[in-house]
């Protein structure tokens, strides 16, 4: 049999995949080829996206930067005449391609993600979906299912890194004639995409998580908290849903036993404080989202006062894996605190951007290098930010540690829900700093007064560094209120937000000294530390910089070489950008 | 047009009946009143109120806390501009600073002619086209000064029909 499948996740739709799958199935019906064309989620393999992947029986071949025209030649040359567009394919187990990408990976989250049709509930089963359930229901005692889930040793994969049987156990053991679960899909990290990639790609896959966690605790009511900004998940959740309910899996007496599930979907609606569990329980009761003093916690009083059990989405996704393969299968990959793998978002300045699903205790530099392709543009590699707002940065020096729960915690950092953003020679780890800070600082929710006052304090005290104002005693400051941030705020969100700033002044200490004592950013990023120079070699007088500068202050006449007056010049960078001979340099 | 509206109004009027006794429905109604006017209308706060029975100032300190609602109508063309780490280290400030040139307006704020709203967003969540804008419905990637610029001239050039397509 043959298919076609088009990757139409988010990042595949915008880089123009529902122009490329109209264009094939247009070609493919006018043709009258026998051949079935399906849409599917993230591959993971963004930096390749369009990806179309074309399956002869059990050769598959998949296609990268695929547009429209491209599409009508693999629909041509392939599918007609049977020869595969070697230049363009990417993977294949027929032709033998050279990429690393998905090599050292080892799905188990991502199983179905860019394999089956999401919108499909007949391509989930086929792949095992939904035994996992009746396998429970059929066979284990809750007890037994917590038992499983304690002894695989999976920790949240939220970013807290709990233990998810324990997490179970304790809500489970709670009294209460009314139970609830969440998913926690209120994915707010910038530069994280892993949640939204499951949900959009494999949505079934996270509803029978949450049945098997519901029968565990026993709740018969459900929420999914997403982010109103994630649509396309959303969408392709309520289908699953329904398409669960036609089925008799969600409802009433699911699976013709005693169990009953509803499953609903609750869209966020832009805080990121609320992927903390207590505020995200205020916001579901259509409160403000701010979080509350634990004890009691959520497993005892959380959603309308009853036990509440809240896992995020990647933990769902594995759940069902591990009661078709065994605690042991689990256990048996990662490191001996932190099992299993971790689906990390690889962005930033990495040749291949998208997302790679490891097993724990592979090296930073394996994920950089082997799987990511090392540094865009032949860059060096400077240091990579993990766990978002509330992680850090470790430097590149320290590429061989290994990933794991409890190894990145020592560095400053956290493991977080999985972004990993790698930074080159040209950022300014100060300005990252900065952007993370600032993030927060808007995002407190302003309950606790050292997260809402302190933070927008370190902020100008960062604002001041990057102006080239900073004073040597600010650094002392920042440490200071950074302790005492940390120390007196109540969440995970105030907790954990100095952690940009200390990890950079850990590691890059010589960085901020930089502005602050020799007022110069060596990373050329910071607008008031930098003076452009226009280099005479490169210089052909086209006269675009001196027509584009808002201030007048460069000067010469066509065809001369031009000359940037410094007392004049506003450091506004358009000549920089304008620049078609890269003549203007930045010092 | 007009029928259109009135229909849109009309959803929101039947979510407001729909969800009279339903626990936690407030977000849900704010949401739905936004997505028929397009923001949330003062007299839209004082229906909620009666349905849900919960002061109009409570109302107000939900709508303020979470991103998502406004309270100004929006112009024709949205353009959300992503503030992501990844947007960030690609060079979003300059992407930033070039949308303020081109439109003459800071975020969150609406041109004059009604046709451009610039909003900042925290992640759009496609990382791999850093840095990236959303117009409307559309994504655009990997931008540089002179291709945001180009894009704009088209959005400026057409109309704002033809501009939503």
């Amino acid at each position: 049999m043959k298919e076609i499948k088009v990757g139409l996740g988010t990042c595949g739709i915008s880089a123009g995949g529902e122009a490329v799958y109209n264009e094939i199935k247009q070609e493919v019906e006018s043709l009258h080829l026998d051949v079935e064309v399906k849409e599917t989620g993230c591959m993971g393999m963004c930096y390749d996206e369009v990806l179309v992947e074309v399956v002869d029986d059990a050769k598959k071949y998949l296609y990268a930067h695929v547009d429209a025209e491209k599409a009508r030649t693999i629909v041509r040359e392939h599918l007609i005449e049977k020869k595969p567009v070697k230049d363009w394919i990417v993977k294949s187990n027929d032709v033998i391609i050279e990429d690393n990408f998905l090599e050292k990976q080892e799905r188990i989250v991502l199983r179905n993600c860019g394999v089956i049709d999401p919108t499909s509930i007949e391509e989930y089963i086929e792949r095992n979906g939904y035994d996992g359930i009746q396998r429970t229901l059929g066979n284990y005692l809750p007890l037994d299912v917590i038992d499983i889930m304690i002894k695989s040793g999976m920790r949240g994969r939220g970013g807290g890194g709990f233990l998810t049987g324990l997490k179970w156990k304790f809500a489970y053991e709670a009294q209460g004639d009314k139970k609830y679960i969440i998913c926690n899909a209120d994915e707010g990290d910038p530069g994280a995409f892993m949640d939204r990639s499951v949900l959009e790609g494999d949505p079934h896959a996270v509803l029978e998580g949450m049945m098997i966690a519901a029968y565990a605790i026993g709740a018969d009511e459900a929420y999914i908290y997403c982010r109103a900004e994630y649509p396309l998940a959303i969408k392709r959740l309520k289908l699953a849903i329904q398409q669960c309910h036609d089925r008799g899996f969600l409802g009433k007496n699911i699976f013709g036993t005693s169990m009953n599930l509803e499953i609903k979907i609750k869209e966020g609606a832009g805080a990121f404080v609320c992927g903390e569990e207590t505020a995200l329980i205020a916001s579901i009761e259509g409160k403000r989202g701010v979080p509350r003093i634990r004890p009691p916690f959520p497993a005892h009083k959380g959603l309308w006062g009853k036990p509440t059990n809240i896992n995020n989405v990647e933990t769902f996704a594995n759940i069902p894996w591990i009661i078709l393969n065994g605690h042991e299968a689990y256990a048996s990959l990662g490191t001996e605190k932190s099992k299993g793998t971790k689906v990390f978002a690889l962005a930033g300045k990495i040749a291949k951007s998208g997302l790679a699903e490891v097993p724990m205790g592979m090296t930073i530099n394996e994920v950089v290098f082997d799987i990511g392709g090392g540094i865009k543009d032949g860059r060096e590699f400077k240091a990579v930010q993990m766990g978002g707002p509330s992680g850090g940065c470790i430097p590149a020096s320290m590429g061989d540690l290994k990933i794991d729960y409890d190894e990145i915690t020592k560095t400053g950092a956290i493991m977080g829900s999985g972004g990993m953003i790698v930074l080159d020679e040209t950022t300014c780890m100060v300005d990252l700093a900065k952007f993370f800070l600032d993030f927060t600082q808007n995002e407190s929710c302003g309950k606790c007064t050292f997260c809402r006052i302190g933070t927008k304090r370190m902020l100008e005290i960062l604002e001041r560094i990057t102006m080239g104002e900073g004073k040597i005693e600010d650094i002392d400051l920042l440490e200071d209120l950074a302790g005492k941030i940390k120390s007196s705020s109540l969440c995970g969100l105030g907790q954990t937000a100095p952690n940009p700033v200390l990890t950079t002044l850990k590691y890059f200490r010589k960085e901020y000294e930089a502005h602050i004592i020799d007022k110069i950013c060596p990373a050329h990023n910071c607008a008031a530390l930098l003076t452009y120079l226009i280099n005479e070699n490169n210089c052909t007088g086209c006269t675009v910089c001196a027509k584009k500068c808002p201030v007048d202050a460069i000067s010469g006449g066509k065809k001369e070489v031009h000359f940037i007056d410094q007392e004049a010049c506003i450091n506004c960078g358009q000549c920089y950008d304008v620049c078609n001979f890269n003549a203007v340099v930045k010092a | 047009m007009e029928v259109a509206e009135k229909k849109e109004v009309n959803a929101f009027k039947k979510d407001l009946i729909a969800k009279r006794n339903q626990q936690g429905s407030l977000i849900p109604l704010l949401q739905s009143a936004q997505d028929s006017y397009g923001y949330i209308p003062e007299k839209a706060i004082h229906y909620i109120s009666e349905i849900v029975n919960i002061p109009p100032s409570d109302i107000y300190g939900v709508i303020t806390f979470y991103a998502q609602f406004r309270l100004q109508p929006l112009g024709d063309n949205v353009i959300r501009i992503c503030e992501g780490t990844a947007c960030h280290v690609n060079g979003a400030k300059s992407i930033l600073s070039v949308l303020q040139e081109e439109l003459n307006i800071s975020v969150d704020e609406t041109t004059d002619d009604g046709k451009f709203t610039l909003q900042s967003v925290a992640c759009l969540g496609c990382c791999s086209l850093a840095p990236v804008i959303m117009i409307n419905e559309e994504t655009h990637g990997n931008l540089t000064a002179k291709s945001l610029r180009k894009i704009i001239k088209q959005y400026k050039r057409n109309n704002k029909g033809e501009a939503k397509q």
